[in-house]
């Protein structure tokens, strides 16, 4: 499960495999994403922090192609991800494309989305069957691995609705990684879980991302996570990022005042 | 002891009705998903088809609908040339199909409707194509849903199937007023008619809530 790019041919800086260019997203006059610039490189692993409503979700569910966005460019390893390139020309994507793009793509939700009518075996092996047309064994071999890997090999036969939230979001990265996606997106992995459930969701997501140099991109409120974990941390603030730099950077020596405000309001929240 | 021999000639309906439900209510379900589906599809056609069907036969009485299968679509036929003329059973079915699966179909729409955004959206990050979406993530985790209603439409079929007496069909209805007449004992016979419709009623929500528990089993695993 390799997701680095080729180093490209005539040793520029590699390019980034995911990035947006001026990416706007609007609900009607409500501007939810301004002018957002972001690049991601192969391997790297970068955490979104910031306020509720700053359009955190809204960039990983664009990337997701769960929502559209109003303006602006995205590409994957070069390749737009809503528009196709006619001639020189930029139109927008058809199914087909967004079917392909999405390929490259696995996302890990808030509250799981795991599929109640059936096993955790099935959750994982569906659509590596019924979209990659993996054959049963494939999956199943694909599935008992990964299973192992995320603890959770006794749980194959049982439903979701069986498992605890922890057990239940291990089957979700378990599920997303059963399709081999360049990048992993991962939004609030852990909010919607007991605060005892959440150490053993980030210790696989810690050990998978390592094992397997995933590209991740995670919103999260686990700072002491995001700043073991990430190379790199983005601040948002009202659609944009207003501050980005390594965590070390972010989490000692903050430049802007509203990441030091926000830093202190969820590091030492006043009682 | 005169009813025991009423029992022989009501049995005969009984099972004539039991025919009736069974084939009318298998037509109905098909036709619940197709329009159901139709309604929801991305196919504007199809939506029309399923509108149109659905708004048709829930706006006209089941009654009207078994007469104009029976009495007026012959004649139609015989005015474009072709023998539409139905036998009574199969007008009773379809009629009965029919309308039952104009009802179905806004079961069947409601319960797709009732899957959350959250599941579609996993399906979706997932690549499953909108197909296999509705086969694979919605339909199964609708169905449970949709199982009650279906039920009471079931029950509602069987009543129904009462009707069909009126186009001569030998039903449990049609074999009361014939025992009636002959024996002009009202009581007795209305008596075990009731009871007998009562029976199959019993037995019907009975089957519809087995089925309930089989296809639902996720529903109600615990931890
Ligand atoms: N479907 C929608 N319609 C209108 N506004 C929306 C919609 N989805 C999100 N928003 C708005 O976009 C803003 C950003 O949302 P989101 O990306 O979920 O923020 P975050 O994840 O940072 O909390 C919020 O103000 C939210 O109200
Ligand atoms: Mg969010």
């Amino acid at each position: 499960m390799s997701s680095q790019t080729p180093a490209s041919p005539d040793q520029t800086p590699a390019r980034p495999l995911v990035r947006f260019s001026k990416v706007t997203k609007r609900y009607g006059e409500h501007t939810v994403l301004d002018d957002l610039d972001l690049d991601v490189a192969a391997g790297e692993k970068v955490t979104i922090i910031g306020p509720s409503g700053s359009g955190k979700s809204t960039v990983l569910r664009i990337l997701m192609t769960l929502e559209t966005l109003t303006d602006g460019l995205i590409e994957i390893d070069g390749e737009p991800l809503w528009h196709e390139r006619r001639g020189d020309q930029l139109k927008p994507a058809s199914e087909a494309h967004l079917r392909k793009m999405r390929g490259q793509l696995g996302m890990v939700f808030q509250q799981f989305n795991l599929f109640p009518h059936m096993s955790v075996q099935r959750n994982l092996t569906e659509a590596p069957r019924q979209v990659l047309g993996l054959s049963r064994k494939e999956a199943q071999s694909r599935a008992t691995e990964l299973l192992e890997r995320v603890g959770l090999a006794d749980h194959a036969n049982k439903y979701p609705g069986q498992l605890s939230g922890g057990q239940q979001q291990r089957v979700g990265i378990a599920r997303a990684l059963m399709m081999r996606p360049r990048v992993m997106l991962f939004d609030e992995p852990t909010s919607a879980l007991d605060p005892e459930l959440v150490g053993e969701v980030l210790h696989v997501i810690r050990t998978l991302a390592d094992e397997h140099d995933l590209t991740v991109l995670m919103v999260t409120h686990e700072m002491s996570f995001a700043r073991r974990f990430s190379d790199r941390v983005c601040f948002f603030d009202k659609g944009r990022i207003h501050e980005q730099g390594t965590p070390e950077q972010i989490f000692t020596d903050p430049r802007e005042a509203r990441t030091r405000e926000f830093l202190r309001a969820v590091l030492e929240p006043d009682v | 002891m005169e009813w025991i021999s009423y029992l022989g000639p009501l049995w005969q309906g009984a099972w004539v009705t039991i025919q009736l439900t069974l084939y009318s209510t298998v037509l109905g379900a098909l036709l619940s998903f197709a329009a159901g589906i139709g309604k929801r599809s991305s196919i504007w056609p199809l939506r029309i088809l399923s509108a149109v069907y659905v708004e048709v036969f829930r706006g006209t009485s089941l009654l009207v609908q078994l007469f104009w299968l029976y009495f007026a679509l012959p004649l139609a036929g015989n005015a474009i040339g072709i023998d539409l003329r139905l036998d009574p059973v199969v007008a009773g079915v379809l009629a009965l199909g029919l309308n039952i699966g104009a009802y179905g179909a806004e079961v069947v729409r409601g319960g797709l409707k009732s899957v959350s955004q959250q599941q579609l959206e996993a399906a979706q990050a997932l690549n499953f194509t909108p197909r296999q979406t509705l086969w694979r993530i919605s339909l199964p985790q609708a169905i449970p849903e949709m199982l009650p209603a279906f039920g009471n439409l079931a029950v509602q079929n069987l009543k129904d199937t009462a009707l069909v007496s009126l186009i001569s069909l030998g039903d449990l209805a049609f074999r009361a007023e014939q025992v009636r007449n002959f024996t002009q004992d009202s009581a007795t016979v209305y008596t075990l008619v009731l009871l007998m419709y009562f029976g199959m009623a019993l037995v019907l929500a009975g089957m519809i809530k087995l089925l309930e528990m089989s296809v639902g089993r996720w529903r109600t695993v615990s931890r």
